[in-house]
């Protein structure tokens, strides 16, 4: 395997692992402000897909179709938030799980009803599409390139609002010191629906890049939940920092897992045998991962609460 | 709905004279809830219109849905067969489904007739007189994929598909016929939809053509990225990732790509034109192959009761066994481990207008048979 | 507002009468979901012990479903293709005899109960539901490309097992040996959280300090109560595969932990009768609302949603008006 390949292939591992991290962002932030296990995450991130491919199906501009997902999704989170998950902030992490995987339910056979059964079509926007030649002569696609971009920039965008502003402020408040912050005379109720909505934002923004390039249909967001979950497990549940790290651990993890374990293991097999068994193992290998990183760090990696 | 599942049972009137004493009464399993409802809804949808074109009053159709669940089904199969006491099953979409019914129904005595799945073990070994595959062993597309593959002059594959049984048969299928060598082959996770790591494998591999088997899903992820990827070679794959239900979602990433089937809706024959257009009428959108497979399913069985008495197992089962009605597929008959000896078309996707559908372009494998038969005694 | 006692012994009376109207109007198929309810209620049964008493949220159960099931499927598979299981370090043969495939069943699923547990109890709160999560992924993935058992396909097994002086094909005959073994399985949690280690494991579970203070380890505790109920999902696991004759990775899979713990919450945690009320309310639900609509789920999960909000402690906490299980 030449060197080229493989700069290309951890290009494609740390892309893969900024798209969970869009998941994961949102997910572990609920977590860390709002002590919630949502996972309806995955619906919202199919919620911003299939805005994207309605809005861009019906004005021809993938722009719009972002600035629709990232609307519809946060809109569906508010009321999501407002009717059923403030009820849940007091509940134990059981009662949290069954009603969250009961709205995935909810969420999925609706979108269903809403769009039918087959999937929509949300295609790469023209001046996105095509590869580009990076230094070194790799052909990589601008698409995932901007994707990269995007993911990091938000990242960015993120630091800085926790960081610099005053809603930061808060969020951060509301992780250490939820009646504190209260008591100062902050309307905690109206911050956590904004929480929520923001992070159900970031996964129907993730929901429409990635539907661009995979397929928009129901049950496209369990998948990447698991994932999104394995990563802020990884990072330390509530860590922004963890998740970024986690992520990135992820998607290279399993990008090259798939790669490396079926080549290394035709060292020691025959070729069918090996690529059976190495494909075996790479589908294992993130949870292999994952628990391998709990066992010795109980917590995550940069967990600060058990 | 047209027909709620659980007791969607169609009785017309109108009769057509043969020797039906007894009503036959059909259980129809299928996937009408969940991801995978796209290929339920389309064979179930062909059946029904077969069904009521016939307008059989001695004909009843009782569907359910098997959310693609492998323990529902067998469920609602047990429930078939003990409660409603059905003559004859049909409707599983999914080869681990139909695994998981078909021997046990068949073994009770009742008739299964699939309109889709055809696993390799009920075509050899575990194949029984009572089952009857309406639409093609699991291999015979990947197979002509390969013949195809072959006769254009293509040396050195790229081959991919799913790590699990069918996605192993695809491949094994494909190799049977092909004959050239790999340039690489690779098991992609079950359910994955970044296939980028995979891209970058086909580029760097020197391959002269790309054979992909990645039904639902999988297949519109890895045609839109292929696309975006700039590699420019030709791709081959079954019809699974080019039906009528998938192909707007993937829009022009397909366009051009060369896929198998054993019907599209170009066929030239009087039964096939009738039901593309019936098909339209009814439901307003194109059949896909799922629908043809569905509509040719009914009208086997329709033409089974109208020569021989359900309940007289020996002759209904030869009367399936000549395939006597006019098939959407044009020549169509049962080889003798009950799988169809038919012709399997190499079609191109194009659009129409504002819609992505197929032409057939020419036959890779005339009066094809799977390659289990001769494993199977009976 | 009902007494818990009375609302438990009317379960049991539907347990009874429902099968025997069967029996009696010809319904074999409402046996069918019956046997369905019986044992979707006795692998909920061994979540509880770990769950409900050891207040251990086990998102990984299926884990021990599934390999009671593929414990069955194997044994089975070998028996049925007169192949051996394993020629080496000795001859294993395959068996059609349930009492052993339930034995297999129970020991292989404790052992892999013992070593999960050991290695997720490192871990609690959040971090415990996600490992156990993990751990079902990898058996899940495993299981999809182990071809030599059919991989995604799964295993077909034509025959039910076999089970001394009965006919098991019979569906009330395997039925009534489902309810002795939930009746057996009833007493023996009754029994355990009436013992001095079901005493302490509580204790673990509300005080984990003062248990350490009189001098027991809660860990070990709580594995002990892990490993136990994983056995009992495996014996479950082994029962569901039979009243199928089929087994696939499904099994394994995360909805299916899912739906176990569905089925406790739904009926309440932490009382004894709460599985398997909420295992027949399950059935019972799956099977009229999937008649009522193709999109049946959505009411499935306001249903769900609803008893959430509004219903603690599952369907007996709404019917006897007691929020908490007594202990």
């Amino acid at each position: 395997m030449s060197f080229l390949l493989l700069i290309e292939q951890v290009l494609n591992g740390l892309q893969f692992g900024i798209m969970l991290f869009l998941m994961a962002a949102g997910l572990t932030l609920i977590f860390g402000v709002m002590g919630l296990i949502n996972l309806a995450h995955g619906s919202l991130y199919m919620i911003g897909a299939f805005c994207a491919a309605a809005v861009a199906a019906a004005t021809g501009s993938f722009l719009l179709g972002l600035v629709a997902a990232l609307a519809g999704a946060a809109a569906a989170g508010a009321l999501v938030e407002l009717v059923v998950i403030r009820r849940l902030y007091d509940k134990d992490h059981l009662d949290q799980v069954l009603a969250t995987f009961a709205l995935i339910l909810i969420f999925s056979e609706g979108t269903r009803w809403v769009f039918g059964s087959f999937p929509l079509f949300l295609d790469v926007p023209d001046f996105l599409s095509g590869p580009v030649t990076l230094p070194g002569g790799i052909e990589y696609p601008l698409y995932r390139l901007a994707l990269i971009v995007v993911g990091l920039l938000v990242a960015l965008g993120l630091y800085l609002l926790i960081s610099r502003t005053r809603l930061g402020i808060q969020i951060r408040a509301g992780e250490n010191d939820r009646e504190m912050i209260a008591a100062l005379g902050i309307d905690i109720a109206k911050l956590y629906t904004i929480v929520f909505a923001l992070g159900a934002a970031l996964a129907g923004l993730a929901g429409a890049l990635v539907g661009a390039i995979q397929s928009v249909q129901v049950g496209m967001g369990e998948p990447v939940l698991i994932l999104a979950f394995v990563v802020i497990v990884i990072g330390g549940i509530g860590s922004i920092k963890g998740a970024l790290v986690g992520a990135i651990l992820v998607g290279l993890t399993d990008t090259l897992g798939g790669i490396f374990l079926p080549e290394a293991l035709k060292l020691f097999l025959d070729p069918s045998t090996a690529t059976s068994v190495g494909s075996s193992l790479a589908s294992m290998a993130i949870y292999i991962l994952m628990a391998a990183v709990l066992i010795l760090r109980p917590a995550g990696l940069f967990g600060a609460r058990a | 709905m047209k027909f709620t599942t659980m007791a969607a049972t169609v009785a017309l009137a109108i009769g057509i004279t043969g020797a039906q004493a007894e009503p036959v009464k059909v259980g129809m399993i299928t996937t009408l809830s969940g991801g995978g409802a796209g290929l339920g809804i389309d064979v179930r949808d062909g059946f029904m219109l077969a069904v009521k074109q016939a307008g059989n009053p001695d004909l009843e159709v009782i569907v359910e849905d098997d959310q693609r669940k492998p323990d529902i089904a067998v469920q609602l199969a047990d429930k078939m067969v003990q409660s409603e006491k059905v003559d004859v099953l049909t409707g599983i979409i999914w080869s681990n489904l139909a695994m998981a019914v078909v021997p046990s129904v068949t073994a009770q005595g009742k008739f299964y007739l699939s309109p889709n799945a055809g696993p390799s073990a009920l075509a050899g070994k575990g194949c029984h007189p009572n089952y009857f595959n309406v639409a093609w062993q699991n291999d015979n597309l990947h197979e002509a994929a390969g013949a195809y593959a072959k006769e254009t002059g293509y040396k050195n594959s790229f081959i991919l598909a799913p790590n699990y049984p069918a996605g192993k048969d695809a491949l094994t299928g494909y190799k049977r016929f092909y004959g050239g060598d790999l340039a690489g082959e690779i098991y992609t996770k079950l359910g994955q939809t970044d296939y980028a790591a995979e891209l970058a494998q086909i580029r760097a591999s020197g391959a002269d053509s790309v054979f992909f088997f990645l039904p639902g899903g999988m297949g519109i992820s890895f045609l839109k990225q292929y696309a975006d990827s700039g590699i420019d070679l030709p791709v081959v794959g079954p019809a699974f990732s080019f039906d009528q239900g998938i192909l707007q979602a993937v829009g022009d990433a397909a366009l051009g790509v060369k896929n198998t089937s054993q019907w599209n809706k170009d066929i030239d024959n009087e039964a096939n034109k009738a039901f593309v257009e019936a098909f339209q009428a009814e439901y307003g959108r194109l059949p896909s192959l799922y629908a043809s497979q569905g509509y040719d399913t009914a009208n086997l069985l329709l033409s089974a009761m109208a020569k021989a008495d359900v309940k007289d197992a020996d002759a209904f089962r030869a009367a399936l066994k000549e395939a006597d009605f006019a098939s959407t597929r044009g020549d169509f008959k049962f080889g003798p481990n009950h799988h169809p000896i038919q012709d399997i078309y190499v079609r191109e996707v194009i659009k129409e207008g504002d819609v992505f559908t197929n032409k057939i372009l020419a036959a890779a494998l005339t009066d094809h048979a799977d390659a289990y038969a001769g494993e199977c005694s009976m | 507002m009902i007494r818990e006692t009375y609302l438990n012994t009317l379960t049991l009376g539907l347990f009874v009468l429902i099968p025997a109207w069967a029996l009696m109007a010809d319904e074999p198929f409402t046996i069918t979901l019956m046997t369905r309810a019986a044992i979707f209620a006795i692998a909920a049964i061994g979540l509880n012990i770990a769950l409900g008493i050891g207040g251990l949220v086990s998102l990984g159960h299926a884990v021990f479903f599934g390999i009671g099931g593929y414990a069955m499927g194997i044994l089975a598979y070998h028996a049925q293709t007169y192949t051996p299981v394993a020629e080496w370090p000795f001859l294993i043969d395959g068996t059609k005899s349930m009492p052993i495939i339930w034995l297999v069943a129970v020991i292989v699923s404790s052992l892999a109960a013992f070593v999960i547990g050991s290695l997720s109890l490192r871990t609690t709160g959040v971090y415990f539901i996600m490992i156990t999560l993990a751990f079902g992924q990898m058996f899940f993935f495993f299981t999809i490309s182990w071809a030599e058992y059919g991989g995604e396909d799964g295993l077909s097994i034509y025959l039910r097992n076999g089970f001394p002086g009965l006919n098991t094909l019979a569906p009330i005959q395997f039925y009534g040996l489902c309810l002795v073994i939930l009746c057996l399985v009833l007493l023996f949690t009754w029994r355990l959280s009436k013992s001095p280690f079901g005493l302490a494991l509580n204790a673990a579970r509300q005080a984990p300090i003062r248990v350490e203070t009189v001098g027991l380890d809660p860990t070990r505790l709580k594995l002990i109560a892990f490993v136990i109920s994983g056995a009992i999902t495996g014996l479950a696991g082994a029962l569901f595969a039979d009243l199928n004759r089929f087994v696939s990775p499904t099994m394994f899979s995360w909805q299916t932990s899912g739906e176990i713990m569905i089925f406790l919450i739904l009926g309440g945690v932490g009382r004894l009768y709460g599985p398997v009320i909420g295992a027949l309310a399950y059935v019972a639900l799956e099977h009229w609302l999937g008649g009522l609509s193709d999109y049946w789920h959505i009411y499935l999960g306001i249903l769900l949603l609803l008893i959430v909000l509004f219903g603690r402690g599952g369907l007996i906490g709404l019917a006897s008006g007691r929020k908490v299980a007594h202990d």
